[in-house]
This record gives structure tokens, C-alpha cells and sequence, in this order.
């Protein structure tokens, strides 16, 4: 049935062209590839806001009894003086830390790439639902919008942490950000849910049913199989982060006790009886865990394309690589312990998550030889595009190694909730992930705008992020190992970490600079968008199908018929071939084998 | 007026990026420029391949050099001993894969740098090797993952024994309270709706018609006698806390509505801390600073600050609200006797009350 839909399908776009506005085309567009941009620029804008917000609470950190004007003029009322509030240090990395997770490396990331190059790699002319596509776009601009609206009430944003446990979360009595700010969180995060749901969705239904002629689920490039397996993860993981939400929002609102019981706070006993925070925490980190994959791994499926690419060889490992995927996709699922080791929960569950969540050292082993393995014996074509996929190997391998030390019960007791477990996620899957995205720009940015970024542009954005990236993110496990919890507004109330106030100064000095690196980023970008120069069909010289579509965006993606695929993605530099790539619709020579292993 | 400076300063960078680019373009001229990497920029992005990888060994060695002082001294607990020791092991398993995986990736980036006609090596699968990167993660996981969870079990495990001292961990916003069981080595009943009975002087919310909480002893500042087992039983009477004591190695989760356990023997004093090594070059350098700081205040007319003594924390490491960086409690490890002595100084629930 899907193969005659699709015949139909195709026969009805070929040449004829739909009447299009304005509105149809720029706005309510049902074309994957408008909706592609809409979502990087919607998660650009979003990152402009989370970075920013880190360089103010970094500053805070590295000079805590200095006022800072900036303070005022950005802040207002609450920096009186240029002197911050505590509660708005905490508003300022909770929103920092959710906007980040969900709105710049769940949406940005995946929504824009699963966009644009799943229907454009799998040889499909657009989403299987465009409408379905459409809503969820906009539903993630309404999220996005009610998130930015939160940070302007009275009260203050939501500052209980990106994981909003309650009861903090759940009292407004407990910090002001629990009131108008907690319930706009909340209200965001249940529509960027539904939006989530919408996109993961088509993807899975598009990837299954939409592919050409000739594209067997084994000829697919890493990155379809990445997008594939996330929005799988999606599926499975978002709906229980959507009841731990409503559950809350009816503790907050309605009265019941799912997550609090015997509370008594501002000199009043509560009459919630029976809940338990713990139920909450297991409800979100099985969301939570999830996540982190639902970041890394679209950043991972565009790393293996673009070092194939880049490095002209295969993939080494293809179905390696595949099978990592899934077995982190699996693990993913049942790791979410290791963020409670000392939650309370019984320890016997300790030990069955420390030993499913080391598990996961395997596949990320597999995965980070297997591309080391690619580069060896290449012919590195280094563009900014691969300097940031290797980056995030780099990054991956750093980051990764610590989640040994924090995968295991034991040792997490006295670094959980530290400095080292900040440093750690951020550079195994913030700083990945945002190398992926930034990967992928400089990659597919010919294919989404028409045009080149300027390369040297790109060089000076990587190197300055690069250096940054580890200036700040290295020292920050010592001055976790050294004891310093997260989360606190300034550690002078500790005389015992004033020997940390240097280290703090050092990390804030890098981050400064990597703020103003991103800047050269956006200028590029938006300069290019508009004076680049134009593409070529082909300028990475690629495999992979959506480069035999022509540069102009046409709706359904290739005048006359879609190409058919005749080999996997990944001949690069195969002998007996003129040239060192072989696209993916060209057939295969008399006798040729297809790839051998 | 900030503004204006600030939007002022990014014009200027966006007008530099401008110029700079097109120097770039300029200088160019001859080329046809098509904004791919060419022999000369994989030359020289390679050759800084390989500096990274430099930096990377560098920032590593630095931090040790320049940090290591500030990392916990030996641990004050007994099971902190075989902590430590699984720390240090799997640190170093970590820092040899570390070591060997980004020499790898990076010196293959400035190795295989690309050169125009040149052609890479077909390759795309060899089990033996794969299958070779998979078992030997497998080994190691296997052995780490068997040494963490003998110790975990080994920390976790609380039995209740006579020998045991007893004490509640009580945390609200923002301090923390701990209470003793006395004599009779149970805690009483305790509830926060027996909160604001007794006009405020409950301050743990003790059942008072349960008798065991009678010579149950609340008080401010943890004392801890030195070589005795102690069974923490942690609440929390708002929101989530966690008790965080680093130089025990110990944490555990304070949860309205439950009550949570750890349980560590200590090992060393207050004084036999203070005479460590470690932490006695700790104080100095914090004291160092501290002077510094002190004579900037009192140049500005401020009072100095108190010259730092070493003493074990008690710290929230729980995010719980505006002042969860100031949710403390000291805590004293003494001798026996010490303890003993301060403890008759107490007053029990039984004589608060009265």
C-alpha cells in the first residue's frame, strides 16, 4: 500500500507547481525543508538566550562580591545595584540548563536535521505528514515562546533546576520561582512535549515507509539511522516526562500529593500526605536519561557522515556503528537509576543501574574506535565541518571516560551533585552536541540556504571554541573533586573553597571568550544567508542522495523522478572508480561488488 | 548608556569579522575561492591538529600541577579508604584511555591531512579488530563494575547494633539540626505536624507521647566520637537537601515524607585532621588568601576576615532555594571521652520541654 501511495505521490509532483503565499511558504510551510530552518533558527535564537544567560551566573561566579552593571541593566529589579539575587542566579541556570537540553539540542538539533535530511537521504519528496510536520513546529514556537514570556514574570522564572524536583518546584512558599514561573515552565514543557511527539513520529513513519527505490534499511547513511533510532527513544521517553508534568501541575494546582507528603514550610503544616519526591525523580530521569541520547545521538549520525565524507572512506564498522546505536538505545532506557544513586531509593537498585550504565561504555567504546579507525589512512579534507566532528569525538571520549567514575555507585556518593558531574555532561553531551550542530550547519548549510559559509570564518569559530571548551570544562572536575557543590550562588560562604575563587576567575575568562567566539559563528551565518557564495550541486563532493537534488528548494525535492539507490553511502575512494566517491544512485559496474567485509 | 556601549563594542566586532574576511577574500584573488578546505588549509588545520593535541596533555598537566592541592584530602572515614582506592584505580584506567585514544584521534587528523590527488584507503570492516575493541571494554567494565559494587554493598549495608551511635540529620531551608538518641539508643517518633507544639521548641517535631523521644538530644553542631560507628537517619521538613559531608566520603538525600540512612565510622579528629599534611598546606594557602582579601577591606574602611581554621562540613548539596550556598553545619569528631563530656553538657527533649 505505502509503495502505491508513494508511486502516486511521486507522479503528482514531478513539474507542476503549487500555488504558493507568503504564508504558505515562509510561514505556515508544510515543506521540510522550510520547516528545517524555521526550527535551527527558532533554536539558534533560543542558544543566544542560554548562552547569555551562562556568561551572567559565570560572571556572578568568578567575581561574587563585585556588582556588575551589566547585572542591572539586564536583570533590573533583580540586581539592585548591580548585585545579583540568590533566587536569580538559580532562575538563571535552571532556564539556562532547559533551554539548552530541549529547545536548542532537542529541537535545534534534531528538529532541524531529521528535517531537512531524512526525507532529502531516504530519496522521499517530504515528510509523510507535512501537516503533522507543520503543527509540530509551531507547537515548539509556542513552547518556546511561553518559555521566553516566563522569564519576565513578576515573581521570576522557574529556578528549582532543569530537573525541577518538588517539593521546591511544587511550592511557591519555597522560592518565589514557584509560582506564575513554575506553571509557564510546566505549561512549555507540555506543549514542546506534544511537539516532540508530533516530530519523532513522522520521522519513524517516514523512515519506514518513504524510502526509494533501492534503499534498504542497510543502505541507509548513519545519520537516517541515528534520527531513526532518536525519535524511537522520543516515542518512548517523552510521554512519562508529560504525566511526571501533569502529576506535578496537579500537586501544584489541584491539591493532591502524588510527589509531597509532611511538609511544613513558612510556619504552616501542609495537608499533603502519602507522595513521595522519589516517584518524581524516576518518572523524570526516565525521561531524563533518555534525553541525553536524544542530544547526542543526531550529533553522532552527522559526525559519521561528515567524517566519511570528509576523511573520502567509508565508515568503518558500518553495521557496528549501527548496532552501537540501538544497544544505546536500549541502555538508555533502563540507566535512569544512576542519577538517584543517593536519592534515598533502595541500594540494591544501586548496583543494577551502575551495572546497565557502565554497560553503555561498550557501544561509546565501539563508536569512538570505529571513527578513529575512519580517519586512519584518509585523505582528511579538513572544512570547518570536520574540525567540529572531530572536536566531538574529542569531547565525547573526554566527557564519556569520567561517566565511569559517575556511572558507579560508590564513587558517585561523593561527587554527585559536584562540579565534576557539570564538567562531565557538559562535554560529553552539551559541548558534542553543540559541536554536532554546528557540524551540521557548516556541512548542510549549501543544501539549506543555497549558499557557503566563509571557511576561514569557520576556522577561527572552531579553534576558539575548541580551546575554550576544554579551558572551561576541564579545571571544573577539580574543583568538583575538590568538594564544591553545583547550584550555589557563591562559595564564600565556605571559607574552605576560597582556594577555588582562582580556578573560578580562570573558567569564567575562558567562557567570556567563547561567548565572543560564537559571535564570529553568527556572523557568519547570517552574513552567508545572504552574501555567501553560491553553492555548487555537490561541494563536499558526497554520496549521499540529497545532493543530486538541485540547489533551488523545490517542493518535492527532485524536478522529474526520484533517483533510485543502487549502494550504501559510504563508497569513498573505492578502487576501480575514477573519482574518489560514488554516489549512491549510480549503479554498480559490471561485476562489482557492492562493499565488502 | 550600558547598552549603547555594548551594542556599540558588537558592531565593531561584526565591522572587524567583515574586514577580516574580506582580507581574506583579497588576499585570494588568484584562486577561485570556493569556500572548501584546499591543500593549504588542511596543511595548516592539520599541523594545529596536532598542537591541540598538545594542549589537551598541557591543560591536563597544568591542572594537576596548579590544582591538585585543592582535591579532599585523605578520606576521615573508614570505608573512605577503599572509596579512595577505587577513585584512584579508576582514574587511572581512565587517564590511560584518555592519554592513548586522543593521541590517536588527533594525531591521525595531522597525519592523513588531505592532500589533492591523493586517494584514501578503502576499508570498511575488520572483525577481528572490532570484535578486539569490544571485549577489552567488556574485561575492564566487568572487573570495575564487580569492585564498585563489592564496595558499594559494603557501604550501603547498615545494620542496626548496640554499639552503633544513632543520629537524625534534620534539614529545612536553610540549616540543619541533628538529634541524638540518648540513653536508650532510640530515636523517637517524630512528625513535622508536632512541629509547633511546645511554642516553637520542638524544634524536630518529637512525638511527645511517644517515650523513646523523652532523652533524645537536638542540637546545632554535629558531634561525632572518633572509631564508633554512626547510623545517620536523615529528614527533611520542606523540600529535598542532601547531606553532603565530603571528607567522609559520605551523602545521602534528605526527602520529605521518608526517612533515608547512611552509615560511616570515623577515623580521624578534628585535631588529627588538622595536623594532616595536606590539609595543613591547604590552610595556609587559604589563609594566604584570606590576608590578601582582609587588607583590601580594611582599606575600605570593612572589617577583616577571621584567619581559617580547618573543620569538617556538613554542607546542602541539594538545589532547596535562595540560601542553599549557606546551608551548613560544623562538624567536631573527638574522642570518646570528649564527646561523652560535651554530651552530659546537653539538654534532652524532656527538660527543653518542661
Amino acid at each position: 500500500m505505502s509503495t502505491l501511495a508513494a508511486k502516486v505521490h511521486e507522479e503528482d509532483h514531478g513539474d507542476h507547481h503549487h500555488k504558493e503565499t507568503f504564508m504558505t511558504k515562509y510561514v505556515f510551510s508544510q515543506d521540510h525543508k522550510m520547516i528545517s530552518k524555521q526550527y535551527l533558527i527558532t533554536g539558534l535564537f533560543m542558544g543566544i538566550i542560554g548562552i547569555a544567560m551562562s556568561l551572567l551566573f559565570r560572571l556572578q561566579l568568578a567575581w561574587p562580591e563585585q556588582p556588575f552593571g551589566i547585572f542591572e541593566v539586564i536583570l533590573g529589579k533583580w540586581a539592585p545595584d548591580g548585585v545579583m539575587d540568590p533566587n536569580v542566579y538559580l532562575a538563571l541556570v535552571t532556564i539556562h540548563g532547559t533551554i539548552m537540553v530541549f529547545f536548542v539540542l532537542t529541537a535545534g538539533l534534531s528538529g532541524t536535521f531529521s528535517n531537512l535530511l531524512i526525507p532529502l537521504q531516504i530519496g522521499a519528496r517530504d515528510m509523510a505528514s507535512g501537516l503533522l510536520n507543520m503543527i509540530s513546529f509551531w507547537l515548539f514556537f509556542l513552547s518556546s515562546v511561553i518559555m521566553v514570556i516566563s522569564l519576565f514574570v513578576e515573581a521570576g522564572p522557574a529556578a528549582a533546576g532543569w530537573t525541577i524536583y518538588p517539593p521546591l518546584s511544587a511550592l511557591p512558599q519555597a522560592q518565589p520561582g514557584s509560582g506564575l514561573g513554575m506553571t509557564l515552565w510546566l505549561s512549555s514543557m507540555a506543549i514542546f512535549i506534544a511537539s516532540s511527539l508530533l516530530g519523532s513520529l513522522n520521522y519513524i513513519v517516514t523512515v519506514i515507509n518513504l524510502r526509494t527505490k533501492g534503499m534498504t534499511m542497510t543502505r541507509l547513511p548513519l545519520t537516517i539511522w541515528a534520527f531513526f533510532v532518536t525519535a524511537i527513544i522520543g516515542v518512548v521517553s517523552f510521554p512519562v516526562l508529560l504525566s511526571a508534568s501533569l502529576l506535578l501541575i496537579m500537586d501544584r494546582s489541584f491539591g493532591t500529593s502524588f510527589f509531597l507528603s509532611d511538609i511544613f514550610i513558612q510556619g504552616e503544616v501542609l495537608h499533603y500526605q502519602g507522595g513521595s519526591p522519589v516517584l518524581y525523580e524516576h518518572l523524570f530521569w526516565f525521561l531524563g536519561h533518555p534525553e541525553v541520547y536524544i542530544v547526542l545521538l543526531p550529533a553522532l549520525g552527522i559526525t559519521s557522515e561528515i567524517i566519511a565524507t570528509n576523511a573520502r572512506k567509508p565508515i568503518f564498522g558500518y553495521r557496528a556503528m549501527v548496532a552501537s546505536i540501538l544497544a544505546i538505545a536500549f541502555l538508555s532506557t533502563i540507566v535512569w537509576g544512576h542519577h538517584m544513586f543517593i536519592s534515598g531509593m533502595n541500594p540494591f537498585l544501586g548496583s543494577v543501574f551502575t551495572f546497565t550504565t557502565l554497560l553503555i561504555a561498550i557501544p561509546s567504546a565501539v563508536k569512538s574506535f570505529n571513527y578513529i579507525t575512519t580517519l586512519w589512512k584518509g585523505n582528511l579534507q579538513l572544512n570547518p565541518a570536520m574540525l567540529f566532528s572531530i572536536g566531538l569525538v574529542s569531547t565525547f571520549i573526554t566527557g564519556g571516560l569520567t561517566g565511569i567514575i559517575l556511572g558507579d555507585s560508590t564513587l558517585d556518593i561523593n561527587v554527585h551533585d559536584t562540579y565534576f558531574v557539570v564538567a562531565h555532561f557538559h562535554l560529553v553531551m552539551g559541548i558534542s552536541a553543540l559541536y554536532g550542530l554546528f557540524a551540521g550547519v557548516y556541512h548542510w548549510f549549501p543544501k539549506m540556504f543555497g549558499r557557503m559559509m566563509n571557511k576561514n570564518l569557520g576556522y577561527i569559530h572552531f579553534w576558539v571554541t575548541a580551546v575554550c571548551a576544554y579551558g572551561v570544562f576541564f579545571p571544573m572536575h577539580f574543583i568538583g573533586m575538590a568538594g564544591l557543590p553545583r547550584r550555589y550562588y557563591t562559595n564564600t560562604a565556605f571559607p574552605y573553597f576560597d582556594d577555588l575563587a582562582n580556578i573560578n576567575v580562570l573558567i569564567t575568562v575562558f567562557a567570556l571568550i567563547a561567548g565572543v567566539g560564537q559571535l564570529v559563528f553568527l556572523y557568519n551565518f547570517i552574513h552567508s544567508m545572504f552574501y555567501g557564495k553560491e553553492a555548487e550541486q555537490n561541494p563536499w563532493r558526497s554520496n549521499t542522495l540529497e545532493w543530486t537534488a538541485p540547489v533551488e528548494h523545490i517542493h518535492g525535492n527532485w524536478p522529474g523522478k526520484i533517483p533510485h539507490v543502487h549502494r550504501w553511502a559510504y563508497d569513498y575512494s573505492k578502487p576501480g572508480h575514477e573519482e574518489d566517491f560514488v554516489q549512491q544512485h549510480i549503479p554498480l559496474k559490471e561485476g562489482e561488488e557492492e562493499m565488502h567485509h | 548608556m550600558n547598552i549603547v556601549l555594548i551594542f556599540s563594542v558588537l558592531v565593531l566586532i561584526a565591522i572587524a569579522l567583515w574586514q577580516i574576511t574580506k582580507i581574506f577574500e583579497l588576499s585570494q584573488v588568484k584562486k577561485v575561492n570556493t569556500q572548501v578546505a584546499d591543500d593549504n588549509d588542511n596543511d595548516w588545520n592539520g599541523k594545529l591538529m596536532f598542537a591541540f593535541l598538545i594542549f589537551i596533555y598541557g591543560i591536563t598537566l597544568f591542572s594537576f600541577w596548579a590544582y591538585g592541592d585543592v582535591l579532599l584530602p585523605d578520606a576521615a572515614s573508614e570505608h573512605g579508604v577503599d572509596y579512595d582506592n577505587l577513585m584512584w584505580i579508576s582514574f587511572a584506567l581512565i587517564f590511560f584511555v584518555q592519554t592513548v585514544t586522543q593521541a590517536m584521534l588527533y594525531y591521525f587528523s595531522y597525519k592523513y591531512r588531505g592532500q589533492k590527488g591523493k586517494k584514501a584507503f578503502y576499508y570498511t570492516d575488520n572483525d577481528k579488530l572490532e570484535f578486539l575493541w569490544t571485549i577489552i571494554p567488556v574485561i575492564t567494565l566487568a572487573g570495575l563494575i564487580l569492585y564498585g559494587l563489592y564496595t558499594w554493598t559494603d557501604i550501603m549495608t547498615v545494620e542496626e547494633n548496640e554499639d552503633a551511635l544513632v543520629v537524625e540529620l534534620y534539614a529545612q531551608q536553610f540549616n540543619w539540626k541533628a538529634r541524638y538518641a540518648g540513653d536508650d539508643g532510640v530515636l523517637g517518633d517524630a512528625n513535622v505536624r508536632f512541629l509547633q507544639d511546645f511554642e516553637g521548641k520542638n524544634l524536630v517535631g518529637i512525638d511527645a507521647t511517644d517515650p523513646n523521644g523523652f532523652d533524645d538530644v537536638v542540637v546545632q553542631e554535629l558531634h561525632l566520637p572518633v572509631g564508633r560507628e554512626v547510623i545517620f537517619k536523615m529528614r527533611s521538613q520542606d523540600v529535598l537537601h542532601s547531606a553532603f559531608m565530603p571528607h567522609f566520603r559520605a551523602q545521602m538525600n534528605c526527602v520529605p515524607g521518608m526517612i533515608t540512612e547512611f552509615a560511616f565510622t570515623p577515623s580521624k579528629t578534628t585535631e588529627e585532621m588538622r595536623l594532616d599534611t595536606d590539609v595543613v598546606a591547604k590552610v595556609k594557602k587559604i589563609n594566604k588568601i584570606r590576608v590578601k582579601k582582609s587588607k583590601k577591606l580594611v582599606a575600605s574602611g570593612d572589617i577583616g576576615l577571621d584567619p581559617y581554621e580547618f573543620d569538617f562540613l556538613l554542607l546542602c548539596n541539594k538545589i532547596c532555594g535562595a540560601s542553599h550556598y549557606n546551608m551548613q553545619m560544623k562538624i567536631i569528631v573527638e574522642s570518646s571521652d570528649e564527646f561523652e563530656n560535651w554530651m552530659l553538657d546537653q539538654r534532652t527533649f524532656a527538660e527543653v520541654i518542661q
